[in-house]
């Protein structure tokens, strides 16, 4: 296809995601406030008040309702779609297992905010690392540009027949959400007829009545259905690279992979990260590596399906690797840790350390990601605590 | 193509007789078509038919519908029983 | 004879709710006058396992099983979906129990009731969670006797008085609010057709008598549904356009003709009774005091 036109601007990444959803030909928006996800949601409005976007927006009074609304205005066959975070993410948990499980395509923006108490509305990626098991894909982005193309790629993924299920795309709480950065703007015309309109073959229709949703009993097919998402999510992968590749080309988009290698050739040392912490790694990488140091950076742009291949194929000569995570979990080692070592098991052999980092929004600066080259090359813990308890 | 959770065959093709431990049978001679026990049945088991050889109270009831129990659905619970007017309804021991 | 209430049935047999329910008769009738370009949400409730285990379906008209909370957001979602292609014709109705719509549903259902959606919402009410076993809901009458309200000798049946949603609604001013019950079908397919014809948020409260869990013999459903109304314990009214306007039976019996048929109120004594009796009347008075006003 031909180099399309497009238009270059200055927007917060909630704003990238709102323009996104416009692209995406969006029917039905289901809003629920809550800090830093609220201007996505005021920005549809505007949409939607002044004609830019023909949808029907519905005021919801809880995220719980977000979730369950857009499940069933997505069944009647409309492109819907949420908006959330933090504990507006855990308020809705039952329906994300709920949409996923009725496989409905939806795709749904999150601004990653920490978790109470104590109260805190900046960044941190406990509230979504603590869905991974909810049969959503999940994408972290690193830029607003990548908010954006993340919302019309979602669509594109989430409603592919041989997937069917729901996508969501994060940003991080004001890092992205609230800092202003340039877009390009894919052009409308290109983007609607990439989607094309919503296309369910079970959907509500009184001329073939079907019951969403059933009882099914232990005999009945409800291990092979949970089956069938296991297996849906995990073919999902090529899919995604092809998906990719293709909307690279028809919009001259800068998409990763499932996850983007940074300086990894020759690398002795690497990082794994998620969000847009990635950039501030980066930063940290080509730093050390004027400075002779052979480092690396694997960032993950999909959790999940989990890109066990990427990562196995780019830590090999590695003398040793990091996993960063923006999120805590207790009793056990990060999320992304043991998905990395399992990825790696008996494939590779590559020690694997565990950093903790940026809770509540505690910045991750250049000198905590040279202190966790150090420590890889050094320590001899599997897990450190980044950057606390001190003043 | 996934596996989704749809359901979509008739259910009147299960048979529920043995959730039934008693059953009624109609005195047709008793019964003047007043449509009451199909109106109530929670089973949706009462057919409403034109049959002239049933009985009835005399002959102008013949011409009009008549219930009759479709037993393969009929769980026995006696609504239709209790709310014919005319105690044109018996409920029978249903033997094992 | 000619029918008194629509013939076409689009609840069908084969479904797997006890012998003599309530609320399937109330599914029955109110889909009879909701008509085929219907679509209908459920959530976790007795009609959640009515339908039947996949892959039967028990409707001739499409429902969405929604979590339990979900009732009054799921029709939202319906109704602007459908909207949203132009499929404004389609009925929506959400088919809660009354726990879903007292309890863990009521946000839901306020909300969806305040937004102003076209949709209708019935509540099935049998007084108490009775798909996991006759638990106290919020709609669960006082005297009643639950799984959760055991009568022992520290502690007895339920004392507080029944949470009434339709009074809720009305209090929301919703454009069109009924209470009926299954004993009067006329009755209640007279409203859902009122429901039918406006175009906003509507809701209908269906007295729905349970066998096992109000512990009386499956064939006395109908009738102890139109004792509810002639023992005034459960009045039928409606309110519409800011008038309320309440059915007055033509004869009207004491409350013990219709307690003393249910196994709940077994254990309750004389004076109790009489409380129940006092309530009862009282409850009457206020409502014929608000038809006037």
């Amino acid at each position: 296809m031909e180099a399309v036109q497009s238009s270059r601007r200055i927007m917060t990444g909630n704003e990238a995601v709102a323009t996104g959803v416009k692209l995406s030909k969006v029917k039905v928006v289901s809003a629920y406030p809550i800090t830093p996800q609220t201007t996505i949601v005021e920005k549809l409005a505007d949409m939607v008040a002044n004609g830019e976007l023909d949808a029907k927006y519905i005021e919801v009074e809880s995220e719980h309702s977000a979730m369950a609304s857009v499940i069933a205005s997505e069944l009647t066959g409309a492109r819907s779609y949420t908006a959330s975070s933090s504990h507006g993410i855990l308020y809705m948990h039952e329906n994300l297992h709920w949409a996923a499980g009725m496989r409905v395509p939806l795709v749904m923006s999150v601004v990653n905010r920490a978790i109470g108490p104590p109260w805190s509305i900046w960044g941190e990626q406990t509230d979504t690392f603590n869905q991974k098991d909810t049969g959503w894909m999940q994408v972290y982005c690193e830029s607003n540009q990548e908010a954006m193309d993340s919302v019309i790629l979602g669509y594109k993924i989430a409603e592919n027949k041989k997937i069917l299920l729901p996508l969501m795309n994060m940003l991080d709480a004001f890092t992205l959400s609230h800092t202003s950065e340039p877009v390009e703007i894919r052009d409308e015309k290109t983007a609607h007829d990439y989607l094309g309109d919503l296309d369910l073959d079970f959907k509500i229709d009184y001329k073939n009545p079907a019951g969403y949703g059933s009882l099914v009993a232990p005999d009945g097919p409800f291990m092979e259905m949970k089956k069938d998402m296991r297996d849906s999510m995990y073919n999902a992968a090529g899919i995604i690279r092809e998906e990719i590749s293709n909307f690279n080309n028809l919009f001259e988009a800068n998409l990763p992979g499932l996850t983007e290698n940074f300086m990894m050739e020759d690398a002795d040392y690497a990082l794994i990260t998620a969000g847009a912490i990635s950039s501030t790694a980066k930063y940290t990488v080509r730093k050390l590596r004027e400075k002779g140091q052979k480092v690396g950076l694997i960032r993950l742009y999909f959790y999940r399906p989990f890109p066990g291949e990427e990562i196995l194929k780019a830590v090999k000569g590695l003398k040793g690797l990091g996993v960063v995570e923006r999120n805590v979990s207790y009793g056990q080692r990060g999320p992304t840790f043991e998905d990395v070592v399992s990825a790696l098991y008996r494939r590779a052999d590559v020690p694997v350390r565990n950093y903790v980092v940026g809770l509540g929004g505690r910045d991750i600066r250049v000198k905590d990601y040279e202190k966790m080259f150090e420590n890889l090359v050094e320590g001899d813990n599997e897990m450190e605590w980044i950057n606390v308890g001190v003043k | 193509m996934p596996i989704v959770p749809v359901t979509y065959l008739s259910s009147s093709t299960r048979v529920m007789s043995s959730w039934r431990t008693s059953r009624p049978v109609i005195d047709y001679s008793k019964c003047t078509r007043c449509s009451i026990c199909w109106k109530f049945c929670p089973d949706v088991a009462i057919d409403l038919i034109t049959d002239v050889s049933l009985g009835a109270p005399n002959d102008r009831f013949k011409a009009l519908e008549a219930p009759s129990i479709d037993y393969d659905h009929c769980k026995g619970c006696g609504i239709c029983a209790t709310e014919c007017p005319f105690d044109a309804i018996e409920m029978v021991r249903e033997e094992i | 004879m000619p029918l008194t209430i629509p013939r076409e049935e689009l609840m069908l047999q084969g479904h797997t709710a006890c012998a003599g329910c309530g609320a399937t008769l109330s599914m029955r009738y109110v889909l009879k006058g909701a008509g085929e370009k219907s679509a209908v949400a459920i959530p976790a409730c007795c009609w959640a396992v009515i339908p039947g285990e996949f892959p039967y379906t028990a409707l001739k008209v499409p429902l969405i099983y929604t979590t339990f909370a979900s009732a009054g957001a799921s029709i939202s979602g319906l109704r602007e979906g459908l909207d949203a292609q132009g499929k404004e014709d389609y009925t929506v109705l959400a088919f809660a129990g009354d726990g879903g719509t007292a309890d863990i549903g009521l946000q839901g259902l306020s909300a969806a009731m305040e937004r102003g959606h076209n949709v209708l919402y019935v509540m099935y009410d049998n007084e108490a969670y009775m798909n996991t076993g006759i638990q106290r809901s919020g709609s669960t009458p006082y005297g009643a006797w639950t799984t959760t309200t055991p009568v022992g000798s520290k502690r007895d049946y339920k004392r507080e008085n029944k949470k009434v949603v339709a009074d809720l609604m009305i209090a929301q001013n919703v454009p069109y609010v009924a209470t009926a019950t299954i004993g009067f079908p006329e009755d209640l397919e007279r409203k859902v057709a009122i429901a039918k014809s406006i175009k906003g948020p509507k809701f209908i409260q269906i007295l729905s008598p349970c066998p096992p869990g109000w512990y009386y013999n499956s064939a006395d459903t109908v009738k102890i549904s139109k004792l509810a109304v002639e023992t005034k314990v459960f009045p039928l009214y409606e309110y519409r356009d800011g008038k309320l306007k309440v059915y007055k039976p033509a004869k009207t019996l004491p409350v013990s003709e219709y307690l003393s048929l249910q196994g709940r109120f077994a254990h309750l004594r004389e004076d109790e009774v009489e409380e129940v009796q006092k309530a009862v009347d009282e409850r009457w008075e206020s409502l014929l005091k608000k038809e006037q006003s």
